[in-house]
């Protein structure tokens, strides 16, 4: 596809560039003929005492001048860079980058058909398949969920024995594969005082500190509100919609008082991005066989 | 009026050469603060003082705060003297003086509160920006105006240096800071996607070619003849890098954005146009450094001629680098890491603030009516510990650049990276330290400056010189 709304602009560029190039060359010889007079001054003079010598300028500098006119067009004549024309070599930035991956891919394709034919777990045991995982983790995850992989806030662990969308080898591939949405929705209606029962609650179900009467009165919140209806009548969760379980100790945002009852209040909206485009089903099988390797079950 | 006709305005330039040490100070410092945050991270105290906020302000006070004074007070003081006549412009003159304190003061303010306009070099939200536009005009109208009423007939070649500086940045400037306002401290670039980036950029190189490259080149046609006593190498050559390098900068933008979105012929111009700009380049130093010829005795104890031919190495130096670095193939390595850094600084340090350190110390002492700095030995230890401190940044950043360049394209047999990003992080502790070192050292130059500027201003006379008469031609 041309660059360029109009033919005009094309002849634009082609002539604007020519021109500014030849300028330069035409400059040089027009002024490298004048009449010189070494180590004679120009017969002016400034400010007492500046004045000018009317020396040739150097033939080496001059030469070189000359080089890099030549060497310009020659290469104008070769790469893309008069408006439309592609050059003779017909070379493009995304072709020398397609060329550069499909050569690379070509060279490791046997190795990842090879763990692509093996069951994740046998990749999961493979010494030199998890040296290959992790340091795609390292190049691809780690910005999230860290290089030792232990998360942080809103960005889960991967080496503890919790999953939230599902610890599955299927699982895991899903998620790397497709990504993940995790929605809490925002329950500011329920009012303040019944948002911090709710608290206690959730507090309780873990054995954290907590009031135990407002805990109480949370219970009942937590099957009226409707939090049962992701997280569970236990407060366990449920994988296939990515609610968490509230009773093992794993905190994706934080288990302090204020900050569940924010997340309460106000929601919270994760995104885990799709990798299937982007790293192929070869390399995504590979990161999840790592991802298995790091978790407990 | 007419009582003042006869001398000229040094008042303007006095005001501007303070300052340009006290913005050299202060931006320096600033560059010393964001280095050391490199190094320990927990120096960045949030979020005004964070390394985000305080690297625009770093660049800002450096090019535009002390370069920018620097600029203002070798202009005003070569074209008066070189015209043999008064500045022009009346109330004109003092308003480019604070006008440009003012801007700075706001980019100082604004900066750190994190009101931006996102654009590199061009940060400043747009009411700074209108009155960025303010200043510059009157200072062309002042510049051109004493041109105009000039006592001799040829115009001397640093003024066409600091005019086409004048009429470019005036250009660049009204294309790039084009926005839409949504309020006073908030708007939105008039363009958008990779022409975005383009202007962006077509702006960026020519504040590097205009500002800081034609600029400090007419700083270095005024005072390198002048401190050195010789007439200037070759009038010719003078002609012919000039117009080069105003055909060719112009296009060499591009070279910022190799192996992006913007279409390759637009790379490939940019490309070769930055390699066709070598020559011109060196047309500037050599012309330079060939004036010293037949008295390079003189080098040995005058430490302003050292400044300033140092500055000219360092500026041969660097417009080699560039263009070998605009190469596609060689930028494929170099972009991104920290060599691009080292390579702006042996402009900025060895260059352009050299060159204006060298012609500041040759202004003080004709300014406040001395006939030398208070103390030449202390012009001297500046002159190495900044030569010191130049050369272990650039050093640093060359390591450190390469390194990078070539942990990030190391690929294992087996196709993934052999290094992540944050590897090549910890690899370069060790050049961070050396070029917060080589900063410090900079800056401890400054210091000294300072103290030997305030010391030659005490007691000085700051009555304005007469000015000459033109020494009749002869043929």
């Amino acid at each position: 596809m041309s660059d360029f709304v109009s033919d005009f602009w094309n002849l634009y560029v082609i002539v604007i560039v020519l021109a500014s190039i030849l300028a330069c060359a035409v400059l040089l010889i027009v002024q490298g003929k004048a009449t010189f007079t070494p180590g004679k001054t120009m017969g002016h003079v400034w400010d007492e005492t500046l004045e000018e010598y009317n020396n040739p300028m150097p033939k080496w500098w001059s030469w070189m001048f000359v080089i890099t006119v030549v060497f310009a067009l020659v290469y104008l004549a070769l790469y893309p860079g008069l408006g439309n024309f592609k050059g003779v070599l017909g070379w493009t930035s995304v072709g020398q980058h397609t060329a550069e991956v499909a050569k690379v891919d070509a060279a490791v394709k046997p190795l990842y058909d090879k763990y692509m034919a093996m069951d994740l777990k046998a990749v999961a045991g493979d010494k030199q398949a998890m040296e290959m995982g992790k340091r795609l983790y390292l190049t691809y995850c780690m910005q999230c969920h860290g290089a030792d992989a232990r998360g942080a806030k809103g960005f889960p662990n991967l080496t503890d024995a919790d999953w939230q969308w599902g610890g599955e080898s299927e699982q895991i591939v899903e998620t790397i594969s497709a990504g993940r949405m995790g929605v809490m929705p925002p329950h500011a209606q329920l009012g303040d005082e019944t948002i911090k029962d709710l608290a206690s609650y959730v507090r309780s179900l873990s054995g954290l500190p907590h009031d135990s009467v407002r805990a109480g009165k949370g219970q009942t919140a937590f099957n009226e509100a409707g939090c049962v209806g992701c997280h569970g009548v236990d407060g366990t969760g449920m994988q296939a919609l990515g609610a968490p379980n509230l009773t093992d100790k794993v905190w994706l945002y934080g288990s302090s008082e204020a900050t569940i009852v924010e997340t309460i209040t106000n929601g919270r909206q994760n995104k885990m991005p799709a990798w299937k485009e982007f790293l192929g089903d070869a390399k995504v099988h590979l990161l999840a066989a790592y991802v298995t390797s790091l978790g407990g079950k | 009026m007419s009582g003042t006709q006869t001398t000229y305005n040094d008042k303007v330039v006095r005001q501007f050469a303070v300052m340009t040490v006290i913005w050299g100070i202060v931006g320096m410092l600033v560059g010393v603060i964001i280095a050391a945050q490199l190094v320990w991270p927990e120096l960045n105290i949030g979020p005004w003082l964070t390394y985000g906020r305080l690297r625009p302000l770093h660049t800002n006070a450096v090019i535009f705060a002390f370069g920018g004074c620097a600029l203002f007070a070798t202009s005003y003081w070569c074209v008066q003297r070189t015209g043999h006549t008064r500045l022009w412009g009346g109330p004109l003159i003092p308003f480019t003086f604070w006008g440009w304190q003012i801007v700075i003061l706001l980019a100082a303010i604004t900066l750190p509160l994190g009101i931006t306009q996102g654009k590199e070099y061009a940060e400043l939200e747009w009411p700074i920006d209108i009155l960025i536009t303010l200043v510059w005009v009157s200072y062309g109208l002042v510049f051109f105006g004493t041109i105009a009423k000039r006592t001799v007939s040829h115009i001397y070649v640093a003024n066409w240096f600091f005019g086409s500086m004048i009429i470019a940045v005036a250009l660049l400037h009204l294309v790039n800071s084009a926005v839409v306002p949504v309020s006073l401290t908030r708007s939105y670039s008039a363009y958008s996607g990779v022409q975005d980036a383009m202007i962006q950029w077509w702006y960026g190189h020519n504040a590097v070619g205009f500002f800081l490259t034609a600029g400090f080149l007419g700083m270095m046609y005024y005072f390198v003849p002048k401190q050195a006593g010789r007439p200037v190498y070759s009038y010719r050559l003078s002609v012919v890098h000039f117009w080069a390098l105003i055909f060719t900068y112009m296009w060499a933008g591009p070279h910022h954005l190799h192996y992006t979105a913007l279409p390759d012929w637009t790379q490939s111009v940019g490309m070769i146009f930055s390699l066709i700009l070598l020559a011109p380049s060196w047309g500037g130093m050599i012309n330079g450094i060939m004036t010293l010829s037949g008295a390079w005795h003189k080098l040995r104890d005058d430490p302003i001629l050292k400044f300033l031919i140092t500055s000219l190495s360092f500026y041969g130096m660097s417009t080699f680098e560039g263009p070998m670095m605009s190469i596609k193939t060689v930028n494929a390595l170099s972009h991104y890491t920290d060599w691009t850094v080292g390579h702006v600084h042996s402009g900025a340090l060895g260059w352009v603030a050299m060159v204006s350190i060298g012609s500041i110390y040759y202004l003080l002492p004709r300014l406040f009516g001395k006939s030398e700095m208070y103390s030449t030995k202390l012009v001297t230890t500046h002159f190495w510990i900044a030569t010191i401190g130049t050369v272990l940044y650039i050093a640093s950043m060359w390591i450190a650049g390469v390194m990078q360049g070539l942990m990030w394209r190391a690929v294992n047999a087996d196709g993934t990276l052999a290094y992540s990003f944050v590897e090549s992080v910890k690899g370069s502790y060790p050049f961070w330290a050396i070029r917060w070192l080589g900063g410090v050292l900079f800056l401890s130059g400054m210091l000294l400056m300072a103290y030997n500027m305030f010391k030659t201003m005490a007691g000085g006379n700051t009555k304005d010189a007469p000015v000459i008469a033109p020494v009749a031609h002869h043929a």
